[in-house]
């Protein structure tokens, strides 16, 4: 019964050696210490090089993707492009004075940029970019992840707050209100695909869509879900059309209006790298990660497709995703608190709750639209 | 094993946020004072302090927020099981969010959902 329009992405080939998975597991399974240190090296200063390379180019493209939606052409001066527009932009914010506003809680005020930027880096850990490429793979993976972002918007309250400025408290006590609302959806979406997979690791999510992305093999639900997901983690990234927490034209910069130097791009740099781990969450658990796209039963496209890299499979779909939410920020315009507020308590969350009863449904009488 | 690959990360961070600032202690300039110390208010003179008692309504939905989410955890390890549990888990489910449920509609009766 499959239809020959709807991918299914390969098993996993038998006996393959993608069996230890992540560096961690690696690091545990050698006998010396030396290896084992080693391997703990490799995983700091992967994700530090990653930090320091998304960062860079995802602030590079988002002015690219701004501007041409704007008919405008972008960064073009530093560098072949504009390339080193980014590096330009750092050099200039680490030369500047690095301010604590003297009505401001000195500790606190320090504290945030750290809890901010705390969430992507530990969350850059978790995420399965390829079979082999994965730092720590958790048993509760997807809890993990819930509540490591859930800590996010501490950063933020915290930043706010010890501002002691009226902007800084208006856009972080907006911010909190927003995220710890559409959080709900948030893990109510996310539910669902642990549903679906039964597992709440996420390299054993990415392995559960062997036989087609959660997306479309969900049914409906897994594309509510995919859906909801989205909405509600744009508005925990804080971007247009939900960015009433830092609003320019009302609030100046909301939370981080009293922060200037290095520490504003501490801000600036873990809103980027969220938007990668958003983004890259969403490939894994519903665009099925690093597994290839699969047509039925065409064994000459599989084959091409299983000829793509897996990790370059995992870039594309969280490139794709990436775009998707620079396309949503470019094109509406800002939401009011209200109407915010209407979104998620009055529409997302009715519709999620009965998405998860559905899919409930559906996984209790296995009607999924692919065969085991 | 793996959660001190996780604990690692967090000192990655602090590393990088205490490296960073101290790396620009060292290359930027520090002169504090004047009216750098006023806060921005766009050029304004602020009247009073910033930390005042602000809109309850950021209350109430904190409070939804704690219940639902709370109902959120509690259910992972349900959807972990619910396969072996199968349709008794799925009434039992159904129970728990009901209440809950009941518990938004009487929000959203008495307004609450409503911002002001």
């Amino acid at each position: 019964m499959t239809h020959p329009m709807l991918a299914i992405p390969a098993a996993l080939p038998a006996g393959s050696p993608w069996g230890a998975q992540t560096l961690a597991e690696r690091a545990s399974a050698s006998q010396n210490l030396w290896v084992t240190a080693g391997y703990f090296l490799l995983a700091i200063v992967g994700v530090t090089v990653l930090l320091t390379l998304l960062g860079m180019v995802l602030i590079y493209v988002e002015r690219k993707v701004a501007a041409h939606f704007q008919c405008r052409i972008g960064p073009k001066r530093v560098g072949p492009f504009g390339i080193f527009q980014t590096i330009a932009d750092t050099l200039k914010l680490l030369f500047k004075e690095d301010f604590v506003p003297p009505q401001a809680d000195q500790v606190l005020h320090i504290l945030a940029p750290f809890l901010a930027l705390l969430v992507p880096v530990v969350l850059l850990a978790l995420i399965p970019y390829s079979p082999m490429t994965q730092i720590a793979d958790l048993n509760i993976g997807i809890l993990f992840v819930t509540a490591i972002g859930g800590f996010g918007v501490m950063g933020i309250l915290i930043a706010g707050w010890s501002s002691n400025n009226k902007w800084s408290m208006i856009g972080a006590m907006r911010a909190g209100a927003q995220i710890i609302s559409y959080e709900i959806s948030a893990t109510l979406a996310l539910l669902v695909i642990v549903l679906f997979s039964g597992t709440m690791s996420l390299s054993g999510i990415v392995h559960s869509q062997s036989e087609g992305w959660w997306v479309w093999r969900g049914h409906a639900a897994g594309f509510t879900a995919f859906i909801i997901y989205l909405i509600a983690s744009t508005a925990e990234l804080n971007r247009t059309p939900f960015d009433i927490p830092e609003g320019e034209s009302e609030l100046t910069a909301g939370f981080h209006t009293e922060y200037s130097g290095l520490r504003f791009a501490f801000f600036f740099l873990a809103e980027f790298i969220n938007m990668f781990t958003v983004s890259a969450l969403t490939a894994t658990l519903f665009l099925g990660g690093w597994m290839p796209f699969h047509v039925g039963d065409w064994a000459v496209l599989n084959g091409a497709m299983d000829a793509i890299p897996p990790g370059v499979w995992f870039l594309g779909k969280t490139s794709a995703v990436i775009f998707l939410i620079m396309w949503i920020r470019w094109t509406f315009p800002r939401l009011r608190v209200d109407q915010l507020m209407h979104l998620e308590w009055k529409v997302l969350l009715p519709i999620g709750i009965a998405n998860l009863l559905i899919a409930a449904v559906l996984v209790l009488t296995n009607f999924y639209p692919f065969p085991h | 094993m793996e959660y001190i690959f996780v604990l690692a990360m967090v000192g990655l961070a602090a590393a990088m946020v205490g490296g960073g600032l101290f790396f620009s202690r060292l290359v930027a300039p520090h002169n504090p004072g004047g009216n750098k110390s006023v806060p921005y208010e766009c050029g304004e003179q602020p009247i009073g302090q910033a930390w005042i008692q602000f809109n309850v309504g950021y209350y109430l939905f904190g409070l939804l927020f704690l219940v639902f989410d709370v109902e959120a955890a509690l259910m992972y390890p349900w959807a972990v099981v619910f396969r072996s549990t199968g349709l008794p888990g799925l009434i039992e489910m159904l129970i728990f969010v009901l209440v809950l449920v009941i518990g938004l509609i009487y929000a959203w009766r008495k307004g609450v959902l409503e911002w002001v």
